[in-house]
Formats: C-alpha cells, sequence, structure tokens
C-alpha cells in the first residue's frame, strides 16, 4: 500500500494545522490569557501526523502532556482543543481538563495525561478490550523518551507483547525530558533497542519525515490487526520550542546548546513534506500554498471559537464526578 | 539578618546539611539546571556524585533512596506531589513500613521535598495536596512549612532525623519572603525547627484558628480583618502533622472555645478534619460552638479559571467559618 495524493495532502494540511495551533496558543500565552502550562509540539508533527495516517477513525489513541499534535493528527476538531485550553465550555472536556487533558472519545482519542508515562498502560489495556472483544482496533500510544524510563512503561510492554496486543509504542524521542538528555537517562543507545528484551519489534524512524513515520506505523498496524502483537516504534524528532510555556527559568538555563537548536530546525517536518510531495508529482507549490492559507483561518476561526465559548459556572463544578452521583 | 525567599531557605539549608555531612545527598528529576528552582547551584559546589538527575523513574530512585538509606547515606529526594503516586510502592509499602516490619532494625533517614503545586491552572494531575494521604499511612514524618524560616529550619532537622521524612513545599508560600538569621547570630549556631511544635503565630481570645500550609496565610489574613473589626483571633499553625503538637491547639481552644481549621487538602480525611477530631474527642467541653473546617471542595481539580478558584480555601470562607462559630 502506499500514499495517495489526497491523504499525502491530507497530511499536510494537519500538520500545518499543528504548527499554526500552537503558534497560536504560544501567542495566547504570552498575552496572559492562560496561566497554567502548555508544552508546544512544534517541531515534532511529522510524528503525530505520520502515525496518525496509518490508523482508522475507529482506532484509539491516547497521549502525554505535549498533546495539543496528537488529537489533531488524528482528526480532532481544533475548535473544541482551542476552547479546552482556553478552559470554556466549548471545549473537548467542558475546560474540566485543559492543555494536557485533551480527549474527543468521539474519535478514539483516549486523552492525555499529565502524570508522564501514565497513558501507556491505557493504551495497553484499550488493546486488551480490542483483542478480548475481538473489535478488530488498533490502540497507539505516543510517549516521550523520559517516560521510557518508567516502570509503568517496562510492565505494559511486557504484557503486550505477552499477549500480542494489537498495540504501537510510538516513542517521540525529541532528546530531552525536560533539562535531562535522553543520554544521561536511557541506559542502552535506543529506546527502540530494548524491544528484543520483550520479544518485539523495535523499529527506529526518522521522526521528522512524515511519511518514514507512517510507513513504519502502517507495518506495525499490519501486525497488530494480523494478531502478531505489539511493535516499539522510536521516532527521533526535536522539540524546537521550551519544554513548557510559562517556564522562564528553564528557557535560560543552558540544557542545550542553541547550534544544536539552529540544526535541528533546519530538518523542519514541514518543508520536508511539502517538498517531498511537490518533487513526486503530488502537488504543486501553489496547492501546498492554498492548503497553508485555509489553514490560517481556521486556526484563526477557532481561536475566535475559544474567545467566544463561555466559561463554566460555578453551578458546573461537581458535573461528572460520577456515573452514579454519590 | 537577611530577608530570603522559601526557596532560598531551602537551598540555604540542602547547602548547610551536605556541608556539613558527607552522607547527605540529593537526587530527582533536572536538579543540576534546578528545574523547580530549589537546587541551583548545587551541582557545582558538589558535583554530580552529590547532586544526581535520576531518569523519570519515581518508583525506581524513589526506592533507590530508601536502599541507600539503609546503608549510611542520608538522600534528600526531590519531587512534586502529584508524582509521589508513582512511587507509592516504594514510599509506602518500604519507606513507612520497613523499620518496624524489622523490629527497629531499618534506618530510613531520607527526606523527601516535595513540592505542592495547586491554583495556578494545571488541571487535576498538578495540583495535589496530598499530605493526608501520609498522615493516614503509620511510619511517615509529614512537615508541611508556611514560611522560610520554617521551611529552613525544619527542612535541616528532617536531614538529621532518622525516618522518613515528607516535607510539602506549598506553592502558594515559596515566593513568599521574610527575614531568616544569619547563623552567627544563632545559639548553636543554626537554625533548627523542631518536629511537634506548634507556631502560635498571633494571640488572641475570641477565636482559634488553626491554619495548615498554604492555609496559614489565609488564616493570618483573616485575622486582619477581624482585627479591625475588634474580635481577637488566635492564629495557629502546626508546622508538623505527624507529628501532631495537640497540646497548643486544645489549650487554645480552652482559651478561645471556639476553633476553624483552615486546609488546602480535600475536605474528606484532611489535616483539617483529623484536628476537628482530636479536638472534638478532647477539647469537647471547652468549645462553645461547632468546630468548622475550610477546606478544598470534594472533587477532582477543575481546569478552568472560572472553576479552580471556588474549591479551595480563601481569606473570606475562613471569615465566614469565623462568623457562624461566634454567631
Ligand atoms: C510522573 C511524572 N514525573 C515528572 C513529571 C514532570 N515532567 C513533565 S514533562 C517531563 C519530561 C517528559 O519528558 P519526555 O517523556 O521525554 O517528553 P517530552 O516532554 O520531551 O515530550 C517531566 C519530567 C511528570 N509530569 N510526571
Ligand atoms: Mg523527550
Amino acid at each position: 500500500m502506499a500514499l495517495d495524493k489526497q491523504q499525502l495532502e491530507e497530511m499536510y494540511r494537519r500538520m500545518c494545522r499543528i504548527r499554526y495551533f500552537e503558534e497560536a496558543v504560544i501567542e495566547i500565552h504570552s498575552s496572559g490569557e492562560l496561566i497554567g502550562p502548555a508544552h508546544p509540539y512544534i517541531g515534532e508533527e511529522a510524528v503525530a501526523v505520520g502515525a496518525c495516517a496509518a490508523l482508522e477513525d475507529t482506532d484509539r489513541i491516547a497521549g502525554n502532556h505535549r498533546s495539543h499534535g496528537h488529537p489533531i493528527a488524528k482528526g480532532g476538531d481544533v475548535k473544541g482543543a482551542m476552547a479546552e485550553i482556553l478552559g470554556k465550555t466549548g471545549g473537548f472536556c467542558k475546560g474540566k481538563g485543559g492543555s494536557m487533558h485533551l480527549a474527543d472519545f468521539s474519535i478514539g482519542i483516549l486523552g492525555e495525561s499529565g502524570i508522564v508515562a501514565s497513558s501507556v498502560p491505557i493504551a495497553t489495556g484499550a488493546a486488551l478490550a480490542s483483542k478480548l472483544g475481538k473489535q478488530g482496533f488498533v490502540s497507539l500510544v505516543f510517549f516521550g523518551d523520559g517516560a521510557s524510563n518508567q516502570g509503568a512503561c517496562h510492565e505494559s510492554m511486557n504484557m503486550a507483547a505477552l499477549w500480542d496486543l494489537p498495540v504501537i509504542f510510538m516513542c517521540e524521542n525529541n532528546g530531552y525530558a525536560i533539562t535531562t538528555s535522553y543520554k544521561n537517562s536511557v541506559s542502552v543507545d535506543h529506546v527502540s533497542d530494548r524491544a528484543s528484551a520483550y520479544g518485539m519489534p523495535g523499529v527506529l524512524v526518522d521522526g521528522q519525515d512524515a511519511i518514514a513515520v507512517w510507513e513504519a506505523t502502517n507495518e506495525a498496524v499490519r501486525r497488530a490487526r494480523a494478531g502478531e502483537g505489539p511493535t516499539l516504534i522510536e521516532a527521533m524528532t526535536y522539540r524546537y520550542e521550551d519544554h513548557s510555556l510559562g517556564l522562564d527559568r528553564i528557557i535560560k538555563s543552558n540544557y542545550r546548546e542553541e547550534s544544536e537548536v539552529e540544526e535541528a530546525r533546519t530538518r523542519d517536518p514541514l518543508p520536508i513534506h511539502r517538498k517531498a510531495m511537490i518533487s513526486h508529482g503530488f502537488a504543486t507549490e501553489a496547492e501546498c500554498d492554498d492548503i497553508e492559507a485555509a489553514v490560517h483561518i481556521e486556526i484563526e476561526e477557532a481561536v475566535e471559537f475559544a474567545r467566544n465559548s463561555p466559561f463554566p459556572e460555578p453551578g458546573d463544578l461537581f458535573d461528572d464526578m460520577w456515573a452514579t452521583p454519590v | 539578618m537577611a530577608i530570603k525567599t522559601y526557596v532560598q531557605a531551602i537551598t540555604e539549608a540542602t547547602v548547610e546539611e551536605m556541608e556539613r555531612d558527607p552522607a547527605v545527598f540529593t537526587m530527582g528529576e533536572d536538579l543540576r539546571k534546578s528545574v523547580y528552582g530549589a537546587t541551583a547551584g548545587l551541582v557545582e559546589r558538589f558535583g554530580e556524585d552529590r547532586v544526581i538527575d535520576t531518569p523519570l523513574s519515581e518508583n525506581g530512585f524513589f526506592g533507590a533512596a530508601l536502599g541507600a538509606s539503609l546503608c549510611g547515606m542520608r538522600p534528600i529526594v526531590e519531587t512534586v506531589t502529584s508524582f509521589l503516586w508513582v512511587g507509592m510502592d516504594q514510599l509506602i509499602s518500604q519507606g513507612s513500613k520497613m523499620r518496624y516490619m524489622f523490629g527497629g532494625q531499618a534506618e530510613l533517614p531520607v527526606t523527601f521535598r516535595i513540592r505542592m503545586f495547586y491554583a495556578r491552572g494545571a488541571a487535576a494531575h498538578h495540583s495535589d495536596r496530598n499530605y493526608p494521604t501520609f498522615m493516614n499511612t503509620p511510619g511517615l514524618k509529614v512537615i508541611c512549612p508556611s514560611n522560610a524560616y520554617d521551611a529552613k529550619g525544619l527542612m535541616k532537622t528532617a536531614v538529621r532525623d532518622n525516618d522518613v521524612c515528607m516535607i510539602f513545599e506549598d506553592g502558594i508560600a515559596i515566593s513568599s519572603r521574610m527575614e531568616i538569621p544569619d547563623n552567627a547570630d544563632l545559639p548553636g549556631g543554626e537554625l533548627l525547627v523542631p518536629f511537634g511544635v506548634a507556631n502560635t503565630l498571633q494571640t488572641g481570645s475570641d477565636v482559634t484558628i488553626v491554619g495548615v500550609a498554604g492555609g496559614v496565610q489565609h488564616a493570618l489574613d483573616a485575622a486582619k480583618v477581624l482585627a479591625a473589626e475588634g474580635i481577637s483571633a488566635e492564629v495557629i499553625d502546626p508546622r508538623t502533622l505527624v507529628p501532631l503538637d495537640t497540646e497548643t491547639i486544645l489549650k487554645s481552644v480552652a482559651k478561645t472555645g471556639r476553633l476553624v481549621v483552615v486546609d488546602p487538602a480535600h475536605k474528606s480525611c484532611s489535616a483539617a478534619s483529623e484536628i476537628a477530631a482530636i479536638v472534638a474527642q478532647e477539647g469537647f467541653w471547652d468549645l462553645q460552638a461547632p468546630i468548622q473546617v475550610v477546606a478544598s471542595e470534594q472533587v477532582n481539580v477543575p481546569y478552568s479559571p472560572a472553576l479552580e478558584p471556588l474549591i479551595y480555601p480563601t481569606p473570606d470562607k475562613v471569615l465566614a467559618a469565623v462568623r457562624l462559630v461566634l454567631d
């Protein structure tokens, strides 16, 4: 199977959506309209988009704290995402969850966790449900290089391999967990090297190339649907922005060289995908420009929607605590 | 005498204890770059062996700290309230129980420094005020400094203590400043605040307000308003919840006959409900009105700025509670 023009364009559209969405969040945050932490995904767009391009709507994903991009890549509505980040009732979670907890169950987004690695067992359980209920869907979890060191991650991988679960472990290795280099926190060269210890394939892929991520994920999805079990994919990527908005102290600390950031910026996933489409004759410069222009408008509309969406009322405080109120 | 912030006070306590005792070392995530502010300059001063950046593995490094403490080291571990949940197995099944189960053979001189963020739009996963959970677990000392002076003095005491100590650093208090005496001006040459000794911040005769952690400031703010109305409030900060100085609280209630407890934790099984229960049991005949608890609503912390502020104690809620007990 190969990607066609429509799929490649849709991938570009979603990458642009994530990029411009994040740029809007940064602007809103710097204006003081947002007080809580928000973790920009800029630079890593090809991972989420490449991975989700290999999934069906019925497949499930779960994410982490750096998870504005994952639901958008899965096809989530940017209006609902932006309204959630502003804490409004029009948000995915009615303003209860916010930036680190965007979830839209209606399109298979099981939500994000602010506790590092805590979505990994959840996605594993989703895969268990798929297998037990013969539901046929695949589950994919995005997690970082830092998260790969949590016990929950190792335990999940063992269970998934043991039970041949249809789950894909998508490690986004952006080189750092806040200020800690993965070289100083992972005992082997690559997170994907660990796969052999669980008895599953470990695949190392260029996370700046959406098509390469799609290829790797597509094979993992095939395996999962065929009942052959999980795959660990490690996508090498880079976070262009600071760890989190609003943490000036971290921004100013010298945990990575400016030259390293500059070097990484030369491998921006958006131009890489755009060039690939054009050079292989799938799209013209003008078509790409049109996509970008349309997405800019979409994001402006999302911001407007979010700003106009009402805040929750005090009477909403206790809603949604219980299935059967106590 | 110099004015210091709460965070600076913690750094000072860490430096002094590491200088004093080579068995003291510190470990946690992103310490060397001081992401949470209190470990700045430590690696430059003490080197990488004594300032350890761990992988993201709370259960693993909490346990490693406990294991090291069994064999002569005195670790200071930095983390955040919400990340304690990840390390609960080591904290509870090992940290709180080993000494007792092994008939007193185990010494566990570990200090957990736990940043307690809330009220800043970080949603339910990053806003836990969970010290009552650890009061409910025998074997852990629970310390809640509400100001810079206590943060320094209690931390130094914790590092020297041979039990597992959990210091909850209230995010509302951490940027507060106060005068901290120079060591040269102190008897014994250093600042040590003992466990189990409450601090009476203000004496009064009409009502006792006990504040816990960030609740202390709300109690003081309310007391100021009350003073202007001619109501005299006694404000008490227990400083440590395990051990708890019940005597100071009971004596105060014997004098005022009225008690309000302010606690940023969720109200069910909170520090406030424990204090209220003790006073109801042991000070019942001194009470002239039912005890009032001002604690967080029993709901997960909502993200929206329109909802989050509704759940926590505020000076206004404290005032309303005081008016109730005076009615
Ligand atoms: C259990 C837990 N420990 C610590 C943190 C604080 N924290 C938030 S993000 C982060 C780094 C995560 O690194 P990684 O998994 O590589 O993801 P990235 O931020 O690089 O995308 C840390 C330490 C947390 N949220 N949860
Ligand atoms: Mg990372």
